[in-house]
């Protein structure tokens, strides 16, 4: 038992709040405004490493371990959620699995240069009918000679109009599961560059929050890919797409961890200056017990994150850890959220201070990656096992 | 950042979980039921070195740690929280005589508390009228020429009627003069002193096999060696001592809750409704994924906090997060539990009923939730 950080823990940390508060925090009010995507500042988090940090320097990597990974995704996200998502996509849904499950030749001429930040990846699994239940996938990738010819639509990808490359998921087989029964479809998973024919992206979606964060729905007609686009075994991806969320939630909930810690730290700040019944509103149990309740669950978050981190460092098996984490950390984000804009009273439902942003940045983080419901399935399905 | 356990913890975890499932389980419910604990569970525990985790081993402590102490609590917890209240107010007065007392003190008493000789030692803090706001009691202690003599009352005494050695905190200046808690000093008072009445025992929702008195101090005369810690220093004792004594709490909250959420396990895969196990319903999954993210959170905020004390940082903050989390969590799931089980989660066949009332008090002794949400406002507002 030791819950303290490492050096090289707490330098990244340093590292991450620092950079976060000079060149991202500065400017999140305004990309959430314009929508814009932050080309601006995407290009600095490679320069610090963080669009790969948990992938070995070998390829392209900054060499770091999954606990670092959710201490620079919290700082990063506590300055922008939008920023914060672009970089847990690139790392846990793109690099992870192309580190995991790919050939040697990925990763040399796909993972590093993605890792270093040069080129951006994106991760299609969801379809417009087709969320939480893999078993509905409708995009199929059938055989040809020398490859494969993608079809089908992949909805809500983020960074997916900017990205150089896709990791998509298509069904490769269906198995016969019996009479009266639908067959059991089997998936693969592909990595699929931008330009290739057939291959195209809808313009971004408007959405609640995360508005810098650009998703979009892509296409996949006709698209012929070769052997080589294979990522995992054929008929592993559902394997793949799994492994991969259970990194990606580690992500997400540092991302709500982050958004979390902005709203109770400008409720903090709030809560001394303002004045209501003669004294700073700080002075009022009311407000005290709100931002009590408000540090207790983020910490438990917190430690809930970092221990599926840590586990995840470990090499062992963490699915249930990273749901409870996920669960947990982004259920309790929309509250602090939801708390700090009460705090704030008017001033808190105006777009002049952060706490709107974080309550409508928080949302999203109990839908992605897992919707609140499936961590629960995870959870419930881990408990009833033993 | 590294989640796993030392040996020296481990083993006091698996000592601690194979005496609590072998000889306190099967008590538990006659222990509600009689009110009362069992003499030699409290011995065993003492033998099992249960009853001074924290203690150096010079004054016949276990010297374990702060987080072997948590995992020991969880474990005694789980089986009945009645013989855990017991235990941990005992580990609390030999700790508090431990870092507090002089050598004397210390080899006087923590080795009787260690030991098992006396059944268990009680902390003498609350008043009729002074429970969270400790500056407003009126128990004095006033110099005669052989020592003090202590004259008042105090309320909610965890196994006042047998304790060995009672911490008792009384004002030793007028109000006037040192108002507030700046007037209130610590003493070591023995079982049996003559001028020390022990009152009924208080009829309570749960933890109904622990002895809570009423005691009255009428011209209890102590030596004057039975002073712990500086004249007027008391407060500073007993705000530490709570400190470290929350962790405790939130340690017995852990395991009451971790109890109910296995039971409510099992019952769930055993109980057919429509044709299936309830287990299969998304509303009972639903519950038990709650239940358990919950008390995982709860279990990390308590290590974090033992951790802390273990390696002699501030941890003041962290011990009442995590009991006031600890404590939350641990209600809410003993009455999932209750509600899953139905019918069968009212009745006291099932101990889910049990973990209902005994969780009850976590919220309200130690410091009140409410207490615990001010001291975490404060330092968050100081910073």
């Amino acid at each position: 038992m030791d819950f303290s950080l490492t050096e090289e823990q707490t330098l990244i940390l340093q590292t991450a709040r620092e950079f976060s508060a000079r060149e991202i925090a500065p400017k999140a009010a305004e990309l959430d405004k314009s929508g814009r995507w932050p080309s601006e500042i995407i290009p600095k988090l490679a320069e610090l490493g963080f669009l790969g940090m948990a992938i070995p320097e070998q390829y392209g990597g900054a060499g770091l371990d999954v606990l670092s990974y959710a201490l620079a995704m919290e700082e990063v996200s506590a300055a922008c959620a939008s920023c914060g998502v672009i970089m847990s996509v690139n790392n846990s849904l793109f690099c992870d699995p192309l580190y995991k499950f790919g050939t040697e030749e990925q990763k040399r001429t796909i993972l590093a240069p993605v890792a270093r930040g040069e080129k951006l990846g994106c991760f299609g699994l969801t379809e417009p009918m087709s969320g939480s239940d893999a078993q509905t996938m409708v995009t199929s990738a059938e055989k040809t000679k020398d490859g494969w010819v993608i079809n089908g639509a992949k909805n809500w990808i983020t960074n997916g109009p900017h990205a150089d490359f896709i990791l998509v998921f298509a069904v490769t087989e269906k198995v016969d599961a019996g009479p009266g029964r639908p067959p059991k479809l089997k998936h693969t998973a592909f990595v699929v560059p931008k330009g290739t024919q057939g291959y195209s992206q809808n313009p971004h979606d408007h959405k609640l929050g995360i508005h810098a964060a650009h998703s979009c729905t892509v296409f996949f007609e006709n698209c012929h890919v070769l052997d080589s686009a294979v990522v995992g075994g054929v008929g592993d991806g559902f394997k793949v797409a799994m492994a991969t969320l259970d990194g990606g939630r580690i992500g997400i909930a540092s991302q709500a961890l982050g958004i979390a810690k902005s709203a109770l730290g400008s409720s903090v700040s709030y809560a001394k200056e303002r004045k209501s019944f003669g004294v700073v509103i700080a002075e009022h149990q009311a407000i005290q017990f709100k931002l009590a309740d408000m540090a207790v669950e983020l910490e438990a978050a917190r430690l809930l994150t970092w221990r599926a981190a840590s586990m995840k460092d470990r090499g062992v098996r963490h699915s249930m850890e990273s749901a409870e984490a996920k669960l947990y950390a982004s259920e309790m984000a929309t509250r602090v959220a939801h708390r700090a804009i009460q705090i704030f009273g008017g001033y808190g439902y105006s777009t002049e201070f952060p706490v709107e942003r974080n309550y409508r940045d928080a949302r999203i983080t109990e839908i992605y990656e897992g919707t609140s419901e499936i961590q629960r399935i995870v959870i419930a399905a881990g408990l009833l096992r033993s | 950042m590294q989640f796993e356990l030392t040996d020296t913890q481990r083993h006091i975890q698996r000592a601690a979980a194979d005496f609590s499932a072998r000889i306190i389980a099967p008590q538990a419910h006659a222990i509600d039921e009689h009110e009362g604990i069992p003499p030699q569970i409290l011995k065993g525990l003492a033998d099992l070195g249960l009853m001074a985790v924290n203690v150096p081993e010079a004054y016949g402590g276990s010297e374990a740690g702060v987080v072997a102490y948590s995992l020991a609590m969880q474990e005694v917890s789980a089986a009945c929280a009645s013989t855990a209240v017991t235990m941990a107010v005992t580990n609390m007065v030999g700790e508090v005589i431990a870092r507090f007392g002089t050598t004397a003190q210390r080899e006087r008493y923590c080795p009787h508390l260690a030991s098992g000789e006396y059944r268990a030692g009680a902390f003498a803090l609350s008043e009729s009228e002074a429970g969270s706001d400790p500056g407003s009691m009126r128990t004095m202690a006033t110099r005669n020429d052989r020592g003090w003599v202590l004259n008042g009352s105090k309320q909610w005494i965890t196994s006042g009627a047998f304790a060995g050695v009672m911490v008792v905190w009384a004002r030793t200046a007028d109000a006037q003069a040192r108002p507030g808690t700046r007037g209130i000093s610590c003493f070591l008072v023995e079982g049996g002193t003559p001028g020390l009445r022990i009152g009924r025992a208080e009829d309570k929702m749960g933890i109904r096999g622990s002895n809570t008195a009423a005691l009255s101090f009428e011209d209890c005369e102590v030596p004057e060696d039975a002073l712990l810690g500086e004249l007027h220093g008391g407060f500073k004792i007993a705000m530490m001592a709570l400190d470290g004594g929350r962790i405790g709490i939130g340690s017995q909250a852990l395991g009451i809750a971790r109890a109910a959420l296995s039971e409510s396990v099992t019952y769930a895969k055993d109980r057919r409704a429509f044709g299936g196990p309830i287990a299969n319903f998304q509303a009972i999954q639903w519950k038990l994924a709650d239940m358990k993210t919950e008390l995982d959170a709860a279990n990390l905020l308590v290590l974090r906090a033992a951790w802390l004390k273990e390696q002699n940082k501030l941890f003041s903050r962290e011990a009442s997060m995590a009991k006031l989390f600890a404590s939350e969590a641990a209600w809410r799931i003993c009455n999932e539990a209750v509600q899953i089980h139905g019918g069968y989660g009212y009745i006291r066949e099932f101990a889910a009923e049990r973990h209902l009332r005994d969780v009850r008090v976590t919220q309200i002794y130690e410091g009140t939730s409410e207490i615990q949400r001010l001291v975490i406002a404060r330092s968050l507002l100081a910073g």
